[in-house]
């Protein structure tokens, strides 16, 4: 029996996410008094993979199949059932993450699994039940789930945890094929773009996001918006209205019908706090609201807040960020 | 073409979320209940394509109860051609894909839609999962649909940027924005939409593997500190030695 963690890596580096999933497997691994292997996709090396000790991993097995670079549903599907089945893993844990949560789909039906998505704590496993927490209703509340069948797969959501870095131990890293062929990457993609990042920092993966809404006025004004996310090594994001008339791209908008984001902090410029917007915010840990309308419901989710016009105040925190450093 | 068009029936983006006083329910009194919103991207996406591509078809397949209803005949006004309600309480993930897996295949369909995910249990899995079930390819999440005969040109979201992909039918793909402007009901789609059928067939399948044990609300906000806008640098002094997320 054991528990497999599985990390995505991206031009060599383990993700940030699944630093936090390693962790989390190895704490599990520790409830049931187990050991925690990893299985890496995408592009990794091998020192990096070695590090996955100081998370608690005693084992990283990793394929060098050149095709897993990309996501391909299907083979990293095969890839992950058949070191679960070579490892006798009763829980996978993967990132709550657009690869994650795909592939775990998939091996649920697979190895007939329970599945849980969105979980943001690690398992109760006491008189012998397996009940993880998790988030539900666009981040306006919680359900406790129990997960009945002999296997379990448990999807991360990012930030929940705090990974650890226990300097000095490192995993041991074995090399591992699934012997995929043609077929399994038939729905490889034809090809993948990457966006320009704000300061080259994910959005859903980030711990400081600055934000803005309507209230920036325009797009011109959004160099506020980057030079405090810039001086912070904070991701940027917007409110709905703000991609929806291409100030800003898609993928920065966030709430219940963008991208959740749980952030250490998030701070909300010239937002109102519609009840959409903060469902995609209200698991951030701290929220700072800026708004010059004292009545704007943001406030009341709010830890911190200035009533204040965006224009003033925003140069502000930049000068008063960098003169911190 | 045969497209399938899978709808959740979510409380609306609104609503003030509560439980039943033994928590273990969601409290649907006074609750008025939608269209899952992710979801009127797959069904209009199908509609479009069901207009550019002559001899197709839209079918609108729910798993609920009865109240459902209404929001299948929306479906129906904005512009399906027929539904299915699949007559139970979708209770697991596992469970609904199941029954979206048997009448995929016993209905032949080429194309199977869905939204990104449920607004209320935010599971995105179950696309995932009716792929594997059929095992045929699922794209999820997809931000562009195109078709050219039995091949389909999809973006797909990644973190950090899309990918393309290209796949045959019969597929999955679960949608989102910027695919389409949801369309909305107009007086003609909701007169034909009550003389549309609407098929209500049993479930089918094994139990399910997850139960909710209980719900919970968030902790509350201890109250917003409020910092004077002259004085904003401030604000980044209590980030840093009081909050310490700085
Ligand atoms: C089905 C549905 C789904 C939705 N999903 C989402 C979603 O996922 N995400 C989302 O964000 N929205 C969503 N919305 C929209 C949401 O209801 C709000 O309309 C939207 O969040 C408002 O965006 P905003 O706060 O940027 O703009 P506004 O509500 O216009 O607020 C602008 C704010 O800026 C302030 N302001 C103006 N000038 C200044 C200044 N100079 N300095 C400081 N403050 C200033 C104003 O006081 C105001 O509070 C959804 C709506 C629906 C119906
Ligand atoms: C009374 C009740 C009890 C429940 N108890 C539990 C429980 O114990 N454990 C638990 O995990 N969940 C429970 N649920 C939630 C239930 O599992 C979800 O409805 C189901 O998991 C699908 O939601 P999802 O968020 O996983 O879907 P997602 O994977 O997020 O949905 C993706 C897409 O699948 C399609 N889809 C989703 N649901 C349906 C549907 N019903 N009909 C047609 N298409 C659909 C839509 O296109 C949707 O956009 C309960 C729900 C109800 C109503």
């Amino acid at each position: 029996m054991s528990v497999l963690v599985v990390v995505e890596c991206d031009k060599g580096e383990v993700k940030k996410s699944s630093l936090e999933v390693a962790t989390y497997g190895a704490q599990v691994a520790a409830q049931l008094g187990t050991s925690a292997t990893a299985i890496a996709v995408g592009e990794a090396t091998e020192a990096n993979l070695a590090k996955l000790g100081e998370q608690g991993i005693s084992k990283v097995l990793y394929d060098n199949e050149p095709r897993l670079k990309d996501f391909v549903n299907n083979a990293y599907t095969k890839l992950i059932a058949t070191a679960a089945q070579q490892e006798d893993a009763k829980v996978i844990v993967l990132a709550n993450s657009n690869v994650g949560a795909a592939v775990g789909s998939r091996l649920s039906v697979r190895l007939q699994a329970a599945l849980a998505t969105n979980v943001v704590e690690l398992p109760k496993t006491d008189g012998g039940q397996f009940v993880v927490k998790r988030g539900a209703f666009s981040g306006k509340a919680f359900s406790d789930v129990v997960l009945s069948s002999d296997r379990k797969i448990i999807a991360l959501k990012k930030n929940s945890i705090e990974a650890q870095h226990e300097a000095g131990k490192t995993a041991e890293v074995t090399a591992f094929s699934a012997q995929l062929g043609d077929a399994d990457f038939a729905d490889a993609p034809k090809q993948v773009v990457m966006q320009d990042q704000a300061g080259g920092i994910l959005l859903p993966e980030a711990s400081l996001v600055v934000s803005g809404g309507r209230g920036m006025k325009g797009p011109e004004n959004w160099n506020l918006i980057e030079d405090l996310a810039k001086a912070l090594g904070a991701a940027t994001a917007c409110s709905k209205p703000v991609s929806d008339v291409d100030w800003r791209p898609h993928h920065e908008h966030v709430g219940q019908t963008g991208i959740t984001v749980s952030p250490n902090l998030y701070i909300a410029c010239g937002i109102s706090g519609a009840i959409q917007h903060l469902a995609g915010v209200n698991s951030s840990k701290v929220i700072v609201v800026i708004n010059k309308d004292p009545e704007a419901p943001f406030f009341k989710a709010a830890d911190y807040g200035i009533v204040g016009d965006v224009f003033e105040v925003l140069p502000k925190l930049t000068a008063a960020v960098k003169e911190l450093s | 073409m045969k497209f399938l068009v899978c709808i959740s029936n979510v409380p609306d983006t609104t609503t003030k979320i509560a439980f039943t006083p033994d928590n273990k329910e969601f409290n649907k009194a006074g609750v008025q209940f939608v269209i899952n919103p992710w979801d009127e991207y797959a069904l209009t996406r199908a509609i479009e394509l069901k207009e550019a591509n002559a001899g197709s078809t839209v079918t609108v397949l729910n798993v609920g109860e009865a109240d459902t209803e209404p929001n299948i005949r929306k479906a129906l006004a904005i512009g399906a051609d027929d539904a299915i309600r699949v007559n139970a309480a979708p209770t697991d993930a596992f469970f609904v894909a199941q029954q979206i897996a048997a009448i995929a295949k016993e209905g032949n369909y080429d194309v199977i839609l869905m939204g990104k995910e449920s607004i209320d249990y935010n599971g995105f899995q179950v696309h995932g999962m009716v792929g594997e079930l059929l095992s045929i390819p699922t794209v999820a999440p997809a931000m562009k649909l195109d078709m050219s005969g039995n091949t389909a040109t999809l973006e797909r979201e990644i973190e950090g940027g899309k990918e393309i992909v290209q796949v045959n039918t019969p597929f999955v793909a679960s949608c989102q924005q910027p695919m389409c402007e949801p369309r909305i009901p107009n007086m003609r789609g909701i007169m034909t939409a009550r003389t549309k059928p609407l098929k209500v067939v049993p479930a089918i399948g094994e139990a399910p593997r997850t139960q909710v044990a209980e719900f919970a609300l968030p902790p509350k906000k201890q109250g917003v500190k409020l910092i004077d806008a002259a004085n904003a640098g401030e604000l980044i002094k209590l980030l840093r030695n009081e909050a310490k997320v700085i």
